[in-house]
This record gives C-alpha cells, structure tokens and sequence, in this order.
C-alpha cells in the first residue's frame, strides 16, 4: 500500500501572545490514505482549523511556532520553500472554506476566480481556463454553466456559491481535498447536497478528503476514519462505525448524546456537555477535559491521559484515564438513554466501593 | 440609471439653492465690514457712502436683497443672465472672474492629486503589507506629522527654506512666482511648492487610509482563499486586496478633487497663486458678497457633482451596487 498521502506527526502549532503561549494544536498525528476521508471533529477553538491551515503552509502569524512533521507523497510540507508551497496549493492540496460568501471575492466573476486557480498552475490560456471553469461548474451541479460563470459571487445562493467554491477547488484535479466546516453555514437541505456532491466528486476524481466539522452528523455518513479533537489533541480516533458505536472517551459520548438521533423516542432530551471549553493558555492539569468529565476522579487531575489503543481494536484509540471495562459499562448504559449521572452512579459507585 | 441620475441632479440644484441661503444668511446675519464702506476708500464722506449703498442695492431690505440675487444667479428670471451677482468691489460680473481664475485652479489641483497620489497609494499598501516594520513605522510617524501641520504653516515653512529670494536654500520659484511666470513650463515650476506643500497632507491621509483598509482587507476570508489557490504573494496582495481596499479611496477622492476644484484657500493664499481660492479670500476681506456667494456656489457645484460622479463609478467598480 505504500506510504500515506498525508503524515501529520506530532503537529504542534503554539501562538506566542502577550496573555502567554496559546496551545492551539498540541501534538496531533494523523494519516489519509489516496481517496480516503478523514472526519476530524471537535468544538470551537480545539484546533481543527488551525492544524488544516498549517498542513496548507497558511499559518501566517508572525508569533506562530510550529514544529512537527507533515508529509505529503513523501515529501516534508513544514520544511518546504513558500515557491513550493504555493505550487502545491490549489494544485495538489486545495481547501473549501466555512463560509462561501466571505471566501469569495466580491469584485470578481465566479468563473474568473476559478479560472484565475487553473493559470496559477497550468500554462493554459484565458480562454481555456475559462473553459476548465465552465466544465468544473457544470460538474459540481451548475444550471447554465456558462451563463452562471459570468455572474458575481453575491448573484449566487448560498448553496451555489459552496458549489462553486468546490469547483474552483477540485479545477487542478488535486489530491486531498480540506474541507473546513463546508456545510456549516447552509441551509439543512442544502447541507446535504453539498455533502453527497463532494462525495460523488471525490470517489470520481480519487481525491483524500479531510472533513472538519463540529458536527458528527456531516461526518457520520462520509468519513472512513474519525478524528476527535479537543482542546488541542486527539483524543479518540477510530473508524466511523466504531466511534459512533462503541466510543471509548466520555467527550464523543457527550458529542453523540448532543445530536438528536432518529432512533430515540422523541421526548428524549438532548443532553448538553456542560461547560465551556478550555482556555488554551492555561490548561487544566491532568487529562485537559476533566472539568466537564462527569466521570472524574481524583488522580485524572493530574495525570495526563496518552492516546493509545483500546484493548481488543488496534485501530481504535482514545485518551481516558478512566478503565476500559467502565467505560465500556458506562456507554453501554448511556447509549440506552441513561443520563450521565445515572451512568456513573450505576456503574462507578460499585467500582468505587470494590476498590 | 438614469432615472437615478436625473433624481441626484434635482438634489443637487435643491442643494445648491439651500446653500446660496445659507451662506446669504450667514452674511447678514454674522457681523461683517460693511461693503459700501470697503468700496468707497480711505475716509469717506457719509454722503459717499449713502450713494454707494444705493447703487449697489444695499439700501434694500433683505429679502429683496436675497430676491435680486435670487434673480441673478438663475437665468432667465433676474435677466441679467447667470453671473453670479456683481462683484461690490470691482464693477465685475463675478462668474467671467471665477472662469478666468478656474484654469490656475485646476492646474494647482491636478498637479497635487498626481503627486499625492502616486506618493500616497505606494507608501499605503508598503505599509500595510510591511506591517509593523521600520519602513511602517517611519511612514506613518512622517504621514502623521503631515497631516497636524496645517498648509498655512507647512508653506510658510517651505518658503523660508526653498524660496529662490528669502528662502536658506533658494531654489525653487516662491511667493507669487506664478502670476510672473510666462511660459507654461515657468507656471508650472513656480506651482512645485504648491503642489509639494497640498500634497503633502493629502498623501499622508491616503497613505493612512489605505494602509488601515487593506490590512483589515488582508484579513478577509477570500484573501485566505486567493492564497489557498497558490496564487503569487504579489497576486494576492495586488488583485485581491488593494483591488478590494482602493475602492473607498475613490469616495475620498472624488469629494477631495471637488473641494480643491472650488480653490485650494490656503495654499493660494499662502503662495499668492491667482486661482477661486484668493479670488474667495480676498473677496472675504472686503466684505464682497456676490463674491464670496459665488465662490462658494461654485464650489459647491464641484462638491456635489463629483459626489454624483462618484456614485455613478462605484456602480462600475463593485458589482454589487446597482441602482
């Protein structure tokens, strides 16, 4: 099978600021292999975009420090010259944003932005630039493609401008797609042909996809493997049916309990994580999600958990000081639609006493 | 558009109609010399002055004062044809002066938006792509102190160090050396003081303003995009940002030019260039209304027709304004 398309290996980028150094990515590893996809899912503020931006080489502040490794087809991406990042961006890897309205520039016609991508990499003319942007539009589902590339973002719907922003993204045919909450600002029903049209294009190009989301639902039916990120590190990784079915840290049991599911009754509430995440300047000691972990124990305050495998599935690991027959007790009990609380008392108040 | 236009261009005459009251107001109501004393030289007999009152319909009430003018700035109404009133103090029609002075104006003006221009636009994106760096810091320290200092005294200054008779390093042509000039190219060396000096705040202001526009456009998420396509540094900066932070230069721009086409003031003054702006000063010193009535129309003119200009171009610069 060769080596993986992508190598993140202990990616570390740290903000030097004036309130102290803010930890936004604190050693992250991760692999996608050619026309995989990789879901990496987390809140606000875990680190998800940033740690995309730094594989693209867009991590442009001045007090970044980032160190780690990242390979791309064998080849060192952190290491590599801004010439040969830029040749390599929206040509081997490209990237579609959150929001498609703000990524688009106002002042330009849709299918001269995508054009201008295609010259920036391809010793092609106006004309047959225009052309390759014409054909994208057509691709990813563009109604009068030609008449539509002659229009300005803001003649576009919502739904239509992300379309577009996956046009101009898969226009040089790339090798790995990052795409960074894609459907977060959309309509729900839009949100899924956005979904289903990267799907359908990335098994027609073979393209490597890495999804970031905060919302397990958009990954649940894409991703080959899960990431979940929180406050800066991976803290469960898995393959997706894993992750929804046998989840192993208490931060994706409360991820999934947030998501209305269509198999529970209807008057089952949704049960929120409490809290706020954490301050990346000063993190808890210990295992950094203690102070919303509904199953912390003394010693999980100062002991930090490492991402290893999880007995019985090599490619399933997690982060969690708890033990893995309790946690297996405990999600065995939530999943059924045991409060948190209810969980722990049935199942750690005997654990307790036994110890 | 065009019925955009044609409702802009009502607006403007409603405008220009409030100004000339305003200003009338301000006039009669502000305590001034009094003109027909202005006109009549050194110690006039009363009797001299009671007779120039009359002619120059001073003696009237104030309304029917306003009324003649009324009458004079609008044609057809007054008969008298638009010119502007007739100057207290020269027996002139005042629109042939402001003409014949509106050629010296224009040059002062677009001389300076050149320099300005080409000094203030580089200096600005320099500047906001270096931001933060030695070059940034200079710049905007210079383009600060330029902009506190105002013409009146940054002209002073630079007569006393470069005028060719009073200055410490006499070489360049001064104080009313434009009124001597006879050939183009001696007019246009006796307006590189002028333009240096107007050019100087304005190129700062620009050079500021852009500079903080296209640092926050640089934040923008399609300037995130521009470089995610692997665009050059120089493409991004240029085609994606400057593109995008120019545009409400030329808001400033418009309005600035029309301001400067109604007679730079001070910087006339200051260098004694025969344009509007000493024509409206020295007509302020005598009390001359029509004068200064016209002055300022004219002015206002330029002001609001190149706001109107303006917003017509806008519509070609950003797609996204139609009217």
């Amino acid at each position: 099978m060769g080596a993986p398309l992508l190598e993140v290996e202990n990616l570390k980028v740290h903000f030097e600021t004036e309130d102290g150094l803010v930890k936004a990515v604190d050693g992250i590893s991760y692999t996608v292999d050619r026309g995989q996809t990789l879901g990496i899912v987390g809140e606000s503020g875990s680190g998800k975009s940033v740690s995309s931006l730094t594989v693209m080489g867009l991590t442009r502040s001045r007090n970044a420090r980032i160190s780690g490794t990242v390979r791309f087809n064998g080849k060192d991406l952190l290491g590599a010259s801004e010439e040969d990042m830029r040749s390599i961006r929206g040509n081997d890897i490209a990237m579609i944003f959150q929001d498609p309205l703000s990524s688009l520039h106002p002042f330009y016609k849709v299918g001269a932005q995508i054009a201008e991508g295609v010259r920036a990499h391809r010793d092609v003319s106006k004309a047959q630039a225009w052309d390759r942007a014409v054909e994208m539009l057509s691709l990813v589902g563009i109604p009068e493609p030609r008449k539509r590339a002659d229009a300005y973002p803001h003649e576009f719907s919502g739904g239509m401008r992300q379309r577009a922003m996956i046009a101009m993204a898969l226009a040089n045919d790339p090798k790995l797609l990052i795409a960074d909450e894609p459907t977060t600002a959309l309509d729900v029903t839009v949100q899924a042909q956005i979904l289903e049209l990267i799907e359908r294009l990335q098994s027609e190009f073979d393209t490597a996809v890495v999804v970031i989301t905060h919302d397990l639902g958009v990954v649940a039916e894409m991703a080959d493997e899960i990431s979940v990120m929180y406050a800066g590190r991976i803290v469960e990784k898995a393959d997706t049916d894993t992750i929804f079915a046998a989840p192993e840290h208490p931060y994706t049991w409360g991820l999934l309990s947030s998501i209305p599911r269509l198999d529970a009754s209807r008057d089952e509430e949704l049960v929120p994580i409490p809290g706020r995440p954490p301050s990346l300047i000063n993190l808890p000691g210990g295992c950094s999600f203690h102070p919303r972990c509904p199953y912390v124990r003394e010693a999980h305050k100062k002991v930090d958990p490492k991402l290893e495998p999880v007995a019985g599935n090599p490619g399933h690991q997690s982060a969690c000081l708890l033990d893995s027959s309790v946690r297996r007790k405990l999600w065995s009990e939530l999943r059924t639609g045991v409060k948190p609380d209810e969980a722990r008392a049935d199942v750690m108040a005997a654990e307790e006493k036994a110890v | 558009m065009a019925a955009y236009i044609a409702r802009r261009l009502l607006w403007v005459v409603f405008l220009l109609f409030t100004i000339t009251c305003i200003t009338f107001v301000i006039f009669s109501v502000l305590p001034s010399g009094d003109p027909a004393v202005a006109r009549a030289g050194r110690s006039p007999s009363p009797q001299l002055v009671e007779v120039i009152r009359v002619q120059l319909g001073l003696d009237k009430s104030k309304p029917e004062q306003f009324i003649n003018y009324i009458g004079d700035i609008l044609p057809f109404v007054g008969g008298n044809g638009i010119y502007l009133g007739f100057s207290y103090q020269n027996n002139t029609d005042v629109l042939p002066e402001i003409l014949e002075r509106l050629p010296v104006t224009i040059f002062l003006a677009t001389g300076a938006v050149i320099l300005w221009l080409s000094i203030g636009i580089p200096l600005g994106v320099l500047s906001a792509v270096k931001t933060g760096s030695a070059l940034d810091r200079i710049a905007m320290g210079i383009a600060l102190l330029f902009i506190s200092a105002p013409v009146y005294f940054f002209g002073l200054v630079a007569l006393y160090l470069f005028d060719d008779q009073i200055g410490i390093w006499p070489i360049l042509p001064g104080n009313s050396a434009y009124g001597e000039a006879d050939s183009l190219l001696g007019k246009a060396e006796a307006l590189i003081m002028p333009w240096c000096v107007l050019a100087a705040a304005f190129a700062a202001i620009y050079a500021r303003f852009l500079r903080g526009n296209l640092i926050d456009t640089l934040q923008e998420d399609y300037i995130r995009t521009a470089r995610a396509k692997g665009l050059s540094e120089r493409r991004v900066i240029f085609r994606h940002g400057v593109r995008a932070a120019i545009t409400p230069i030329v808001t400033l721009l418009g309005l600035d030019i029309g301001i400067l086409l109604g007679g730079a003031i001070l910087t006339e003054t200051v260098f004694n260039i025969p344009g509007i702006g000493r024509y409206a000063f020295n007509a302020i010193t005598v009390s001359d209304l029509p004068v200064i009535q016209g002055t300022v129309l004219f002015g206002a003119f330029f002001i609001v027709m190149m706001s109107l200009i303006v917003d017509i171009l806008y519509a070609f610069i950003d797609p996204r304004v139609r009217y």
